[in-house]
């Protein structure tokens, strides 16, 4: 087959990747186009994501937080995926397509512990050898996502080089791959890494926008003014924003870490927020934006959520973004904090601190209307992996 | 002396090329003008300086650390720059690092001011042959070697467009995996010496450390081999690292010596 684009998207994406790899990119991208729309493959996934997964989940009408905001707020509730997180919609979709193309065993990078343990999901019901690389901080900071993947028979690789967080487990796992790749698939969590990654895991994760699309002209009859999503690598927000990006009257909000404040000092940023401040780059095979110094080394970034804790953005949310399709945009750790109490508090739902980003967002946003009157935010993940990191900053506020 | 020019020099010799790399600015950026003309001593005809990256993904532990080391010490592409500089040696040196640091610099900018400095060619690991254009174009306009990596599952088309694309040398990665020493060359490095046919020199790198090895790959048809976390690992060590640089490198060209090429 032709392939003379190689996936950019404007100047941004591509492959930059070591020889090594070149001809396996080329293997999934025509697998991918293989499988893709073959009937067989299809019912599969439609399966696990139905019985497996859980899918569809609900949209839900969020009430007394519409009440608060004054306008209608609905939820679309990626955190009662079977894992807890959106995670899993593409690494079912990897795990099948891997195991059609003969791969025997699945490689993973993993920041929050969410698309590790999405991983070990699919690795232990295909039964597939799965290994998982995830920065030593992170290890720490996520202990019960590593018992859950070790409980699945993954094995957890902490990586101690660098930063220890999200960037150096895709160090680590791109390694493994460039050692092991003819029986290896590398199942990447986000819309990141060089082409075909960003495409494929978008196109997993847009069942999320496809279902938002049905369920509110159901509910409401019209299509959302706006859509909120948290925004680090961005498969959530790519899942949610891609099926609407034909449709311009919805505008779509990437809501990106702000960490405790948009400055950097000489090695590090004190945020995540790749598309507010980062500048063009190359990093992890994409063409993007990147937190990096002025000589071009990647610094390393920081989050209150893991999840969000990356240096580098999806490269089509660098394109949207440039062509004024999405609106970045980022919230700082506190706003975060106070956006996951909120809805704890009045919705009884307990949301992970990446998918608090995009609802602090909504308090954020209120002042200046721009959201609109109807409003759809991605809660993409539950919170109960995250209790110990609040348990600890609140003992820290009260003391 | 530029590449092709030393590669010429060697064939009417009939000798192998040895290859050396060292990380510049490991552990301090004073230190490598002296590790430099130590190789060159030993016999290494090419030394390629990696010019250190925060996140060197097809680099393996031992390199990964010097690139550590050397950016701890304050490395950056303007100092790499200066060390090139003063580095007073007659073999070609040849600058190897990933995209994101020419990118950033401008890769016209980056490509002129290796030459200024004195660098005869480039090695991108990162930077396969389809996403090369522009920095091809500039290497060609200041008369660089851009050098590419061909890997075992490298696909014979895709050899054959790197060929047309690449000067100096083509590096051959002589096994999967990253960078690193081995104890074993392996079956696939023959193979894929067999592969490449080309007139461009073909060098050998990935896993090799010692003199029986160097002669081994030479005998296998290579016209140079390149060796680096041997020398990375000297350097570690922290020890008498001067004299034993210059006696790997004396022993990797006495194993390339020991075979006509």
């Amino acid at each position: 087959m032709s392939r003379t684009t190689y996936g950019k998207y404007g100047k941004y994406g591509g492959q930059f990747s070591p020889e090594v790899l070149m001809p396996a990119l080329a293997e999934l991208e025509e697998g991918y186009e293989k499988y893709k729309d073959e009937p067989e493959f299809l019912k599969e996934l439609n399966y696990y994501l139905k019985d497996f997964a859980g899918r569809e989940t609900p949209l839900y009408f969020a009430k007394r937080l519409s009440k608060k905001y004054g306008t209608r707020i609905y939820l679309k509730r990626e955190d009662l995926v079977h894992g807890g997180a959106h995670k899993l919609n593409n690494t079912i979709g990897q795990a099948i397509l891997a195991k059609y193309m003969g791969k025997t065993r699945l490689v993973a990078e993993t920041g929050a512990g969410q698309h590790g343990t999405a991983t070990a999901m699919v690795g232990a019901n295909l039964g597939l050898e799965t290994v998982v690389y995830m920065g030593a901080k992170d290890v720490e900071r996520q202990r019960m996502n590593v018992y859950r993947m070790e409980l699945m028979g993954t094995v957890v690789n902490p990586v101690e080089s660098g930063s220890k967080t999200l960037k150096d487990a895709i160090n680590e796992a791109m390694r493994d791959w460039v050692t092991n790749v003819v029986n290896t698939h590398y199942l990447i969590g986000s819309v990141v890494g060089p082409h075909p990654y960003p495409m494929i895991v978008r196109d997993f994760q847009s069942v999320i926008g496809r279902e938002v699309k049905e369920q509110i002209m159901e509910k409401e009859g019209r299509y959302p003014d706006s859509i909120v999503a948290c925004t680090g690598g961005g498969s959530n927000a790519m899942g949610i924003f891609y099926p609407f990006v034909e449709e311009k009257d919805v505008k779509l909000f990437a809501v990106e870490a702000g960490g405790s404040g948009l400055k950097t000092t000489e090695k590090a940023a004190l945020h995540s927020a790749s598309l507010c401040t980062g500048e063009e780059g190359i990093l992890h095979g994409a063409h993007t934006r990147v937190l990096q110094d002025k000589y071009g080394q990647i610094l390393e970034s920081s989050s209150i959520s893991a999840g969000l804790d990356y240096a580098g953005v999806g490269p089509e949310l660098a394109y949207l973004a440039e062509i004024c399709r999405l609106t970045p945009c980022n919230v700082s750790d506190d706003e975060a904090l106070a956006a996951f109490h909120e809805l704890c508090r009045m919705e009884g739902i307990i949301p992970a601190l990446e998918s608090s980003h995009a609802l602090a967002y909504i308090k954020k946003a209120a002042e200046s209307g721009e959201l609109g009157e109807l409003v759809v935010i991605n809660l993409s993940g539950r919170g109960d992996k995250d209790l110990e990191t609040v348990i600890k900053l609140n003992k820290e506020v009260h003391r | 002396m530029n590449i092709p020019e030393k590669f010429e020099e060697l064939r009417s010799r009939g000798e192998g090329a040895l290859i050396a790399y060292l990380c510049a600015g490991d552990p301090t950026p004073g230190a490598t003008a002296g590790f430099v003309q130590a190789l060159v001593r030993g016999g290494a005809d090419i030394v390629e300086l990696g010019l250190p990256f925060s996140d060197p993904v097809a680099d393996g532990p031992t390199i990964e650390a010097a690139s550590g080391r050397a950016l701890s010490a304050g490395m950056n592409p303007d100092v790499y720059l200066e060390i090139v500089a003063s580095i007073n040696v007659d073999v070609p040196l040849v600058c190897m690092t990933y995209y994101n640091l020419i990118f950033k610099r401008g890769i016209e900018k980056f490509v002129h001011d290796c030459v200024q400095s004195g660098i005869s060619g480039i090695i991108v690991p990162d930077l396969p042959v389809e996403e090369s254009e522009e920095l091809s174009t500039s290497c060609r306009k200041y008369g660089v070697d851009l050098i590419f990596l061909i890997a075992p599952t490298t696909t014979e088309e895709r050899i054959e467009r790197i060929l047309r694309h690449g000067s100096g040398f083509v590096y051959l990665v002589s096994r999967l995996g990253v960078t690193g020493t081995r104890s074993d060359v392996s079956q696939s490095t023959t193979e894929l010496l067999s592969r490449v046919k080309t007139k461009i020199p073909k060098a050998v790198g990935f896993g090799i450390s010692n003199g029986n090895q160097a002669a081994e790959i030479i005998e296998g048809g290579a016209d140079g081999v390149i060796v680096g976390s041997a020398f990375v690992d000297i350097i570690a060590s922290g020890k008498d690292v001067t004299a034993k640089l210059e006696t790997l490198a004396r022993e990797l060209k006495d194993g390339v010596l020991s075979v006509i090429a």
